[in-house]
């Protein structure tokens, strides 16, 4: 048997890789389960389909005009539910016990997590990729210039960044993967739909345009109809990020506490 | 003496309940320590305690010297963990798994694909190297659990009921390797509901019940206390019964156990089975089933406590 030199602790270069380890994983596992892809692939698209050409006429008088006005915010509320992700994972290995195996490796504590996490960060990408380039096939165009095109895209990945924490806390919570997955579409849907993403806020009654407005999903897509088409970009962009520091404020904390208990 | 593992004291509850009441264990370096007991005894918790998985509310755990409360980090270099909880990624292939926890553990690309060949192929993997791990059978998941447990060379070995729920044939062939990582001077805490198991594996043996530790020694001096083997006589007339309970109390020197018409006694001395085949012929008494066969857990707790063990439902982990 080989002598074994034992450190008194993982650097944070080691930390890191470690976590980019992790998030390999993840993506591998998206290699094997190519319908995993599928999953949140063909719902983003259905849905930039069924807006566009079902309900676009109606609501914005032409299908090209509702593309550019719903694409943003689409692209925002399809963030939303890939962040979901991060919890069924984080749910699964607890459940099945990869995480034991993890925390029982002598690597840093917050690897496994954040491995986690950097690892939905890549699908985060993939599906923002995706929606944009099903929109560019449809007829969406750009109204500004790419480097404010990839200021929404970095907008969007800090969003999910911090809204990951609440899919942490939906991960540690519940008894199983499916029950994550119900979840996010019971909370997420109303969330999303309540908002600016696919209908203007002034034809809506007056009670209901005041939490429209406050809603950050409506926040951010003003914030990414802002840099992707043109309009007003300060005030939607800074509330933006005030949103995604409150909700990584507020609930990474709840997240750790309950992610020890469980765990 | 120098132990590899080592707890005092150990205390844990949830809530209401205790799940250890006062553990305490030790474990040679290079000998395999067997910690028996029926479902919900609390062995999990231990090993989770010893693993740095689980802080204990009370009590003092070392592992190769690391206290596991304080200096976890240390601790987990000196491990490996395989069982009920520690499990591998089924969506990745039998490689891919290794592989994970060699670059994890700081080797190279390269040293890590070499581990993983020679574990696989150490572990009769290799035809499986590249499915999913979801497709295996229970005794090859199994195996690429404690292969991937030992991906760093751990001189300490953590096998949290290594062989429940298998087949005899690949439990059998688990037992082959746990053998052979031990010749190899691995450190062995190995949890398990049957006694056949820790007497075939252990080089000593710790009972516990409902969280406490209620026998300790080598097989034979648990054997000592407890009756190796159970004498079982059935006799075709109830009439016959009390002929044979007096009979066997006899040679026994203590009070059968009577269920129906089964009538049985542990006993010590193997030479008891022919001196019983001949009194009961003697006595003219048919029998319809004469066997002597090793002390099952039940009957080891009965010896201990006096009370059956917990009602065995296999293969269900506990809290």
């Amino acid at each position: 048997m080989t002598a074994i030199a034992v450190q008194p602790h993982v650097g944070l270069a080691t930390g890191l890789r470690q976590t980019l380890t992790l998030a390999w994983r993840t993506v591998v596992q998206v290699r094997h389960n190519p319908w995993e892809l599928s999953d949140f692939s063909i719902q983003p698209i259905m849905f930039v389909l069924l807006f566009t050409y079902v309900f676009g006429g109606a609501i914005a008088g032409s299908v090209s005009d509702y593309l550019t006005f719903m694409l943003p915010g689409m692209i925002v509320m399809n963030m939303l539910f890939v962040t979901m992700y991060v919890g069924q994972g984080l749910n699964t290995d607890l459940t099945k016990g990869v995480f034991d195996r993890l925390r029982s490796l002598p690597i840093a504590r917050w690897a496994p997590l954040a491995g986690r996490i950097v690892a939905d960060q890549v699908k985060q990408a993939w599906s923002i990729v995706l929606v944009l380039g099903v929109g560019f096939i449809l007829g969406f165009r750009i109204g500004t210039n790419v480097l404010a095109l990839l200021a929404a895209v970095a907008l969007l990945l800090v969003f999910a960044l911090a809204f990951s924490w609440v899919s942490v806390l939906v991960g540690v919570m519940a008894k199983d993967p499916e029950r994550v997955q119900i979840f996010g579409f019971t909370a997420l849907f109303p969330v999303t739909f309540v908002s600016n993403v696919f209908v203007p806020v002034d034809t809506m009654p007056g009670w209901l345009q005041a939490v429209v407005k406050a809603n950050p999903v409506s926040i951010l897509s003003d914030a990414c109809r802002g840099l992707m088409i043109g309009g007003p970009v300060a005030t939607p962009l800074w509330q933006s990020l005030l949103w995604a520091a409150g909700i990584a404020a507020v609930f990474a904390p709840i997240s750790l506490w309950a992610f020890k208990r469980r765990a | 003496m120098d132990h590899a593992i080592w707890a005092e004291g150990l205390v844990k509850r949830y809530g209401e309940n205790t799940a250890l009441a006062g553990v305490d264990l030790a474990v040679p370096t290079g000998s395999v320590l067997g910690l028996l007991g029926p479902n919900g005894a609390g062995k999990t918790t231990v090993v989770r305690i010893l693993a740095t998985l689980l802080e204990a509310d009370q009590g003092q755990a070392r592992v190769g010297g690391y206290d596991v409360r304080e200096q976890g980090h240390q601790a987990r270099q000196l491990i490996g963990l395989t069982g009920q909880y520690a499990a591998v990624d089924e969506n990745l292939t039998g490689t891919e798994n290794l592989l994970l926890l060699g670059r994890l553990l700081g080797l190279s690309r390269a040293a890590a694909k070499v581990r993983a060949r020679e574990l696989l192929e150490q572990f009769g993997l290799t035809d499986a190297a590249s499915r999913a791990a979801k497709t295996f059978s229970g005794g090859m998941r199994r195996r690429l659990d404690l292969a991937a447990s030992l991906v760093g060379r751990p001189p300490m070995l953590f096998l949290d009921e290594p062989t429940t729920g298998l087949d005899p044939r690949a439990r059998a062939e688990l037992w082959t390797l746990i053998r052979s990582l031990v010749s190899e001077g691995v450190t062995v805490l190995l949890t398990t509901q049957y006694l056949d198991e820790a007497d075939e594996l252990a080089d000593t043996i710790t009972v516990i019940d409902h969280g406490r530790v209620i026998a300790a020694g080598t097989p034979e001096e648990l054997k000592a206390k407890t009756g190796a083997q159970t004498l079982a006589v059935r006799p075709l007339h109830e009439r016959d019964k009390s002929a044979v309970v007096a009979l066997l109390a006899e040679l026994a020197g203590e009070e059968p156990d009577t269920s129906g018409r089964l009538v049985s006694v542990s006993v010590l001395d193997p030479a008891l089975m022919p001196q019983a085949v001949r009194r009961l012929e003697e006595a003219e008494i048919t029998v319809t089933e004469l066997a002597l066969r090793n002390s099952s857990l039940n009957e080891v707790f009965m010896a201990l406590t006096g009370r059956p063990a917990e009602p065995d439902d296999e293969g269900s982990g506990e809290p």
